[in-house]
Order: structure tokens, then C-alpha cells, then sequence
């Protein structure tokens, strides 16, 4: 049961996303939130300052957030300088026929004002969207985003195998996977080329890899120097294939259709990489860019974080870490190490979860709040 | 019983779920939770890998169904499969530079 929008495309929440243009907004957009309900700030760190490049960037990351299938409505909070093309994320998302509302900070004669106007428009654009009701639609119009982060050895062997068979139930299902963290898959692109749809894809895997690697050679650091590292040795890694492809296993099995920038969204449905590095904030943002409307996430450690307009699903794949941080956890993929479940069968638990949370249910994360954990990808300077 | 997890059928070596001491039993399950069992020839620690056969010095060790890397001693069915068994073919983290600049020399992505 999801909303479905204008443009066919089906979220599973429905959201005010409050949009600050820039960094120099974001505590009045908190403000607007705090006081409004169902509105989500996007609290990015960008706007000004930047590069060309950049600021282009920054531009087109808001307007897809706004496009995401979850957002209902936007409202947009400039400052009056910002270096983000602000008329043009307006006019581009005016254009999704989502109800649209605008303030500017410096025109209303600052941030208290603007912040009682913002609290105005968000309260018109919530009761605007509150009724829409969910309609019965395919598991076909999910588009789920993928991440592991706080990894430890269960992770390779855990619940990164239990969100790749979820992956590949979703694309067989006629849904659409993204995962990325190009950092991630030194060691083993060749498994991914092997999995690519046809030669073109699998040179621009080669390609995300090496940008990924010239970058940080260009600030004078190897990226496969180092790995596994010591903990990882002491943990049981090998290789440094063998901890890419432990990894990569959370993309599970189906052909890759294709590699997108970190602005762009898929271009059709399946299996899908996105070029973006492992952090959390820009992985997720970049997941909710894609158009996500859920993200799975992989964890050992216990990683805390959620997103503003996308619920995210905890897979826990060590057993004292679920129990001990069963307020945040919403998958326990330690039954596998304990041998009390095979892969299977939580996979199979994790798809009906995955379909309920689309359908409604709260994540633990969504339902104690913590879902700040967001900001874009930028390719700097900052100037 | 101690347990490992097999993650492809392809697979010639399995992680465990236990700290196996030499001479117990393991129970190999793979993904579906199908089991066999494994007498242990070494203390291997937790998440670590066992060998599910006999494996030959240069034959490819396998796991998640794709090669993690290449025998360098030979292997017995049951023994520990780790950094002094098994060499990369793509870099690791315990060689030093010039070792390591060897490796990646001739690798292909």
C-alpha cells in the first residue's frame, strides 16, 4: 500500500520535506520542523562557497529529494544569496505537480520571521497532503537502497547475505535495487564486471573505482595499501577480495544495469550501482536521491543512523549487538550465526518486514526519531 | 556443535560461527540451513575459515562463489585457511610496499 504520485512513482511515506537552500537556513528550517508535524527538514551543509560544479550539484540533489517518491510537498527556505540556483529548484519541482511553497529569509526580514512564516506554509502544505490515502500497488514499484556501515565479522557472513537474496527477491519481483559505496568494491570489481549487463557497464565500474582511488591519491593515500587492516586480519579477513566481496554479497546475485552518477536516478528497473563513497550522510542522502523509498542497512557494531524522508531497515547480523541495541535494531540477523536460522529464512522475514514498513509499519529508528543522518556528496573545494 | 557457514555452493572454504579448537566437530550450513559435518584440524577462531576438502598449493580458494584468493601451502580438509595459507592476488594489508608493488604490478581490474 503506497502513495502514489503524479509522475506513477510510488512512495511509501508522505512527507513535507522542508528544504533549506542553504546551510546558512538549516536552524530555521529545524525550527519550522519542530513545530509542524509529518515535515522533515533536509539538513544539508552546502549552498555557497563552492564550486561551479559543486553548487550544480547541490541544486540537483535538493530537487531530486524533492522528487523522491516519499515527499508530498515542499517547502523551500532560501536565504536571498545563496550560490544554489534556487528559481531553478523551484520551477523543477513546481513541475512534479507536488504543492510547492517558497520563503526567503533576508525578504521577510530575518530568521525569526521567517521561521513564524515557514511554520504558516508547512502547517498549509501538511493539511494539503494529510488526507491522501494509500493505494493497493505492486512490489514493483519499490526502489530500495542499500548500505552496511559499523561492519564487524558477522557482516560478511551475516546480514550482507541476507539483504542479497532480499535484493535479488526485489528485482525479481520487478523492483529496482540501488547499492553503492564505491570504496567497497576495490579488490572486486572484477565480480561486478562479471555481473555487468554488457561491456559498457562494466567500463564504467572500472572507471567509478579509479576515480574513487585517484582521489585519494591525489591527497597522497593508497587505497589498497593497508587492507584488510589488522583488525580485519585478526577478524578473520584474508583478502582484500575477500572483504570486497563481503560487501558486495549485499547486492546479492542479478545482473547490473547499469552505473548512475551520485545525482541521477536509475534508469530503468533492476540492479543498479550509484557512484558514492561508504559515509553514511552522503550514502543515504545519495539513496534518497536515487528515489529510494527504503533503505536496508547492514550492521555488526550497530550503526544508529536513519534519514529524513527514508525509513531505514536495521539488519543486525551479531546477535549480542541486536540484543543490546534492540531499540535501534529492527532485523536480527544473528539467529544465522547462532545456527538457529539459515540466510533464508531471515531473508524471507526481512522481505515481509520490507513490505510492511512500505506499507506503514515504523522502523525502530522512524519511531524514536533518529533520522537526521543526512548531507551531499561534495566534490570540494570549498572556497 | 560448533558451527560455519558455507555461502555458495561453489565454496571450498566455510567462516565460522565459533572458536573451533582441534579435533571437534562442525556443523557446515549453508544458506539454506543444510548441514554436514567437519572434524576440525587446527584451533581456528571465530569468523575465520575452515577448508571444506583437500586444496592444492595455486588452486583458487573460493568463497561467495568467486575466488578470494590462491593456495600457497597445501591445504587438509579441516585445517584453519588464513594470511599463512592463502596469498591475494590483488594486495593485502600485511605486505610491505615493495611486496605489495610486486602483486599489483601486472593486475588487471
Amino acid at each position: 500500500m503506497g502513495y502514489v504520485r503524479k509522475d506513477g512513482k510510488v512512495g511509501v511515506r508522505n512527507y513535507v520535506a522542508v528544504l533549506p537552500s542553504v546551510v546558512c537556513v538549516s536552524e530555521v528550517v529545524e525550527a519550522i520542523v519542530s513545530r509542524t508535524i509529518n515535515t522533515q527538514g533536509i539538513l544539508h551543509h552546502q549552498g555557497c562557497c563552492q564550486t561551479p560544479p559543486d553548487l550544480v550539484r547541490t541544486t540537483d540533489c535538493l530537487i531530486k529529494i524533492g522528487e523522491n517518491p516519499n515527499v508530498g510537498a515542499i517547502l523551500i527556505v532560501s536565504l536571498g544569496c545563496e550560490g544554489v540556483d534556487t528559481d531553478r529548484l523551484e520551477k523543477t519541482l513546481r513541475e512534479t505537480g507536488k504543492p510547492v511553497e517558497r520563503i526567503n529569509v533576508q525578504e521577510l526580514g530575518g530568521t525569526s520571521r521567517a521561521i513564524q512564516e515557514g511554520i504558516d506554509k508547512a502547517q498549509k502544505l501538511e493539511m494539503m497532503i494529510s488526507g491522501m490515502q494509500r493505494t493497493e500497488v505492486d512490489a514493483s514499484n519499490l526502489l530500495v537502497g542499500i548500505k552496511c556501515g559499523a561492519s564487524d565479522t558477522t557482516s560478511g557472513i551475516a546480514s550482507n547475505p541476507v539483504i542479497g537474496y532480499v535484493a535479488d527477491k526485489i528485482v525479481d519481483l520487478g523492483g529496482t535495487v540501488v547499492f553503492g559505496e564505491t570504496t567497497e568494491f576495490i579488490g572486486a570489481e572484477q565480480v561486478l564486471k562479471h555481473r555487468a549487463k554488457n561491456a559498457q557497464v562494466a567500463a564504467d565500474i572500472d572507471r567509478i573505482v579509479q576515480r574513487m582511488e585517484n582521489r585519494a591519491k591525489a591527497v597522497g593515500v593508497d587505497m589498497r595499501e593497508g587492507q584488510p587492516t589488522p583488525g580485519n586480519i585478526k577478524g578473520g579477513l584474508s583478502t582484500i577480495e575477500e572483504k570486497s566481496l563481503g560487501a558486495i554479497v549485499k547486492s546479492g546475485t542479478r545482473t547490473i544495469q547499469g552505473v548512475i552518477e551520485y545525482t541521477e536516478t536509475p534508469k530503468g528497473k533492476g540492479l543498479w550501482i550509484k557512484d558514492s563513497p561508504g559515509r553514511e550522510i552522503e550514502l543515504l542522502s545519495g539513496m534518497a536521491v536515487a528515489g529510494a523509498d527504503i533503505i536496508m542497512f547492514s550492521t555488526g557494531r550497530g550503526a544508529p543512523q536513519g534519514f529524513p524522508v527514508v525509513p531505514v531497515m536495521k539488519i543486525c547480523g551479531n546477535p549480542i549487538t541486536y540484543q543490546k541495541m534492540i531499540h535501534d535494531m529492527d532485523v536480527n540477523a544473528g539467529l544465522i550465526t547462532l545456527g538457529e536460522k539459515s540466510v533464508e529464512e531471515i531473508g524471507e522475514q526481512t522481505l515481509e518486514m520490507l513490505l510492511r514498513v512500505a506499507s506503514g509499519e515504523t522502523t525502530k529508528g522512524e519511531s524514536i526519531k533518529y533520522c537526521k543522518s543526512m548531507d551531499f556528496y561534495m566534490l570540494g573545494p570549498v572556497i | 556443535m560448533k558451527k560455519a557457514i558455507k555461502l555458495n555452493e561453489l565454496d571450498n572454504v566455510a567462516s565460522l560461527f565459533d572458536t573451533a579448537e582441534k579435533g571437534e566437530q562442525v556443523n557446515v550450513l549453508d544458506t539454506k540451513g543444510k548441514s554436514s559435518i567437519l572434524t576440525v584440524l587446527d584451533d581456528i577462531p571465530y569468523g575465520h575459515k575452515i577448508a571444506l576438502r583437500d586444496l592444492q598449493v595455486g588452486e583458487q580458494v573460493t568463497k561467495y562463489g568467486y575466488e578470494i584468493g590462491v593456495v600457497s601451502k597445501p591445504i587438509k580438509c579441516g585445517e584453519h585457511v588464513h594470511i599463512h595459507n592463502i596469498e591475494s592476488v590483488r594486495g593485502r594489508g600485511d605486505w610491505d610496499a615493495k611486496k605489495q608493488a610486486e602483486v599489483l604490478k601486472d593486475m588487471k581490474h
